[in-house]
């Protein structure tokens, strides 16, 4: 019944996504009269003529509000059909085939809540309610200086929703149930003749890889980013589609971008996060091409948010930025895609179904009409500077995106090879983690010296002697730690030139941290506290940049230290017996088998760690065992330091055999920055993105100054 | 003069970005086949780097705690989507593959931990070398359940 309904709904807001898109396109007559008006035949003329009359200005504001209202419709429809799901998933209404696949009756109610984004047909359910969330947001803004935009933007974002949602209802629905038929048990989205519902007596329950707290966080987090990523999009297709080609479009979406971005990044670390804290390998990233497919649109929007500040400082990369923001949004549904569809054989493949062809077809589709547009628009596009110095902000930032757009082509060459491969050479070849590895590293290492040169750099034109005058003294103190790490802790020349390159960008980002601060000191005669936050706050885009520019150099700490100094070891303990390793020594005290409240069986062992014979405390790795999915789970102990991380696991442990149990012990240095970089770079992210007062009148005084300042900021 | 060093200028990381890739491919690429492709191969195949994968059968598998030494044996299954089809789907394939006694097999070493999702009718994806002695050497071993999570329909299906 309930099912039933949960169809029923999705049915109608299919119905009324597509009757807001046809709406809020059709508003606009003139727009199709102009398409009919290009092509020279009587009849195409006749119908051009038609459509003109029909433009006024009372019918076009009518149908532009009744698209506005059906979009606002969709929100509370999909959180009913949101709602239904969610229901019959706590209840146990095994019936229902999604249910079925993704819980079980052991599951605590938290993880059957979560189970909506377990599996592909509730993904796609949740995908479509933010998306619905998100446009109804951007709806409800005041939208009295930019109306043309408007049945544009609404346009978009129903096409895209009624992508979703004509999956989520006609290709992969969370509402089929099964039913008994003389042939056998089927799901079906309606009960068929000769037919009685069928229903489980338990579930499948889900994967117990997903069964952990970062289940709450992680898919929603990369959900948000690649949701959010669809507002600036649209923007720029209405800004396209409208002719009002300036960076107005760029203004409104800064925002939305700064927070699309921060959910992606923050969701590929968290799933960093959740990969080290459960899934059992010592690391947090092994170029897995569902990871890839989500740090593709990382890349482009990356790339985005810095070559938008050209366009809004001088004017140029338009087309550039047009191209960047169309790629990220079709990136975005690719990564939809791969991280459900298990095209590709991957830790995160826990899905498989036939959707691939619509998704291609839809990628395909967008992508084509939008580079249509910009090449319908291209003489509008020009930039109104020109570049002309080698060093000034500007190239630097074009070098910056260049790099960007090598990673994206490492990463999509990685993904795509295999296939490339066997189309050509008919033999499938693969390339792993190493593969992107030596081919990124060099690209991020000159990624990290851009980022310590760029904020030095000035607009128009700088050279190497103002450059160097700015960077002599952070230089200088960079190679002496560099020669310091030299002497002390490593010898490896790619830690080396890492090191010095985290130091450099951390030590000049902090010297023009402090020189502002200086100055604004001196001329307002504040201390320097209040300098500081003074400064911060008068241009918090540059500064809460600076502070996530810290963050990342950071993280690079983390990401040199694991990969390049990871040490590990495995053996057998006797009860009792000891094992050292980088400086710690582990005692295994304890083993104990039992039963757990959510149908596992939980084998966990107590290992004493020493350093220097001084008790440092307890650690507890386990292996969980899911009678229901007769799966094991290997969850490691961990003690983590700034230094570095002792990180333990249980291989194994046989009650019956008295042999002692077997553990892999590492030790991952430095990776605990990586962790604090990220914190650092929310608080970056805040900085930057929080709403100014009014937004409307600071985006008018930015509007009428930039031309002038331009030069000097 | 002004285009010319941006063109220099971008061509120049065009050169660097093609360089790297080539270079990063030629190091790590890795040869996917089915076991029996590799059998095929015979001695041209001992000591190349490959990725194979094939059904693990569960019978095999013996695991040395003391030495983390894993060996089990795996059977051919279909590399090509439309294969794996027509036998209805990966998970029906693998089914098939562990119970036919014709299949081609192939035993596998590892050393390490043993991997949580390995069992009788997994999808194992080994990467390493075949040996002289015919024994499969894996460096890296992954494995895929179909079976359980991506049934659609429950067991009493048909039955």
């Amino acid at each position: 019944m309930i099912a039933n309904l949960g169809f029923g709904v999705l049915l109608v807001t299919f119905f009324v996504t597509l009757y807001s898109l046809l709406t809020a396109a059709f508003s606009n007559p003139k727009a199709f009269a102009r398409l009919f008006r290009s092509i020279p035949t009587p009849r195409t003329q006749r119908w051009a003529n038609d459509l003109e009359k029909l433009d006024t200005p009372q019918r076009a504001a009518s149908m532009v509000e009744s698209a506005r209202r059906a979009m606002l419709l969709t929100f509370p429809l999909i959180s009913l059909a949101a709602g239904l799901l969610i229901y019959l998933l706590v209840n146990d209404h095994y019936e229902v085939q999604f249910v079925y696949q993704v819980t079980s009756r052991s599951m605590p109610t938290y993880l059957k809540v979560t189970a909506w984004w377990g599996g592909q047909a509730g993904s796609l359910l949740f995908w479509s309610w933010l998306m619905s969330a998100f446009a109804s947001l951007v709806t409800l803004r005041k939208w009295d200086r930019d109306r043309e935009f408007l049945p544009w933007v609404i346009f978009v974002a129903c096409f895209t929703l009624a992508f979703f949602i004509g999956m989520t209802t006609f290709y992969e629905n969370p509402f089929k149930q099964f039913y008994q038929t003389p042939t056998g048990v089927e799901a079906y989205f309606l009960q068929p003749a000769n037919s009685i519902l069928f229903t489980p007596q338990d579930g499948n329950g889900l994967n117990p890889l997903l069964r952990h707290p970062g289940m709450i966080v992680h898919p929603p987090m990369l959900y948000l980013g690649f949701v959010s990523f669809v507002i600036p999009f649209a923007f720029a297709i209405a800004a396209l589609i409208t002719g009002r080609t300036d960076d107005r479009w760029i203004r409104l979406t800064r925002r939305w971008a700064l927070w699309a971005w921060l959910f992606l990044t923050l969701g590929l670390v968290l799933g960093g996060r959740w990969a080290y804290d459960v899934l059992g390998w010592g690391g947090y990233w092994g170029w897995d091409p569902v990871e890839i497919a989500a740090f593709m649109p990382w890349l482009t929007g990356t790339a985005f948010l810095h070559s938008v500040m050209i366009q809004e400082k001088r004017g140029m990369l338009k087309h550039w930025n047009m191209i960047l923001v169309i790629l990220t949004y079709d990136l975005v549904i690719f990564g939809t895609f791969l991280t459900r569809s298990g095209v590709l054989s991957s830790v995160h493949a826990f899905a498989q179904s036939a959707i691939g062809p619509l998704f291609f077809t839809y990628i395909a589709i967008t992508f084509i009409a939008s580079v249509a547009l910009v090449i319908y628009r291209w003489g509008e596009l020009n930039a109104e500077a020109e570049m002309h110095s080698l060093l000034s902000r500007e190239a630097l930032f074009l070098f910056n995106n260049l790099l960007f757009m090598s990673i994206l082509v490492v990463c999509f060459w990685g993904v795509i090879y295999p296939l490339t491969s066997e189309l050509f050479t008919g033999a499938k070849v693969t390339v792993g983690p190493a593969f992107y590895e030596r081919a990124n590293g060099p690209l991020f290492a000159a990624l990290l010296f851009l980022m310590g040169i760029a904020p030095l750099s000035a607009w128009g034109h700088s050279t190497l002697k103002t450059l160097g005058r700015a960077a002599w003294k952070p230089t200088i103190v960079a190679v002496i730690v560099t020669a310091a790490l030299y002497a002390l802790y490593t010898k490896n020349v790619y830690a080396l030139i890492g090191f010095f390159l985290v130091a450099f960008v951390i030590l000049i980002t902090l010297y023009e941290y402090w020189r502002g601060a200086r100055a604004r000191q001196k001329s307002k005669n504040e201390n320097i506290f209040t300098a500081f936050w003074n400064l911060t706050g008068r241009d918090r885009r540059r500064y809460g940049g600076y502070i996530i520019h810290l963050s990342m150099a950071l993280m690079a700490i983390g990401i040199l230290g694991i990969e390049l100094f990871q040490i590990e070891t495995q053996g057998t303990l006797e009860l009792n017996q000891r094992v050292s390793l980088g400086g710690y020594d582990v005692e295994y005290r304890d083993i104990a088998r039992f039963t757990g409240p959510d149908g596992r069986e939980v084998t966990r062992a107590v290992l004493g760690v020493y350093q220097n014979g001084q008790y440092l405390g307890d650690l507890h790795p386990r292996i969980d065992y899911y009678f229901d999915a007769q799966q094991t789970m290997t969850i490691p102990g961990q003690r983590a330091t700034m230094k570095d991380d002792l990180y333990i696991l249980l291989v194994n442990w046989e009650p019956a055999a008295a042999t002692g149990a077997t553990f892999k012990i590492y030790v991952n240095p430095l990776v605990n920055w990586l962790w604090m970089g990220s914190l650092l770079f929310l608080l970056g992210i805040f900085i930057a993105a929080w709403p100014d007062k009014d937004p409307q009148r600071v985006a008018v005084r930015v509007e009428k100054s930039v031309r002038q300042v331009s030069a000097a900021d | 003069m002004k285009i010319n060093k941006f063109v220099i200028g971008g061509l120049l990381i065009l050169a660097a970005v093609v360089f790297l890739i080539v270079n990063a491919t030629a190091g790590s690429a890795q040869y996917f086949m089915t076991v029996d492709e590799l059998v095929a191969k015979g001695s041209d195949a001992v000591d190349k780097n490959v990725r194979v994968s094939g059904a693990v059968i569960g019978d095999t598998i013996q695991y040395d705690p003391q030495t983390l030494t894993l060996t089990f044996e795996v059977a051919h299954v279909p590399a090509e989507q439309a294969e794996l089809e027509d036998e209805g789907g990966l998970a029906e394939a693998l089914h098939e593959a562990v119970m036919d006694p014709a299949r081609t097999r192939i035993p596998v070493v590892y050393v390490g931990v043993k991997p949580d999702l390995l069992r009788h009718e997994a999808q194992a994806i080994v990467t390493g070398s075949l040996g002289a002695d015919g024994i499969f050497h894996a460096e890296e071993l992954l494995l895929k359940c179909p079976t359980r999570y991506e049934e659609a329909v429950p067991d009493q299906a048909g039955n």
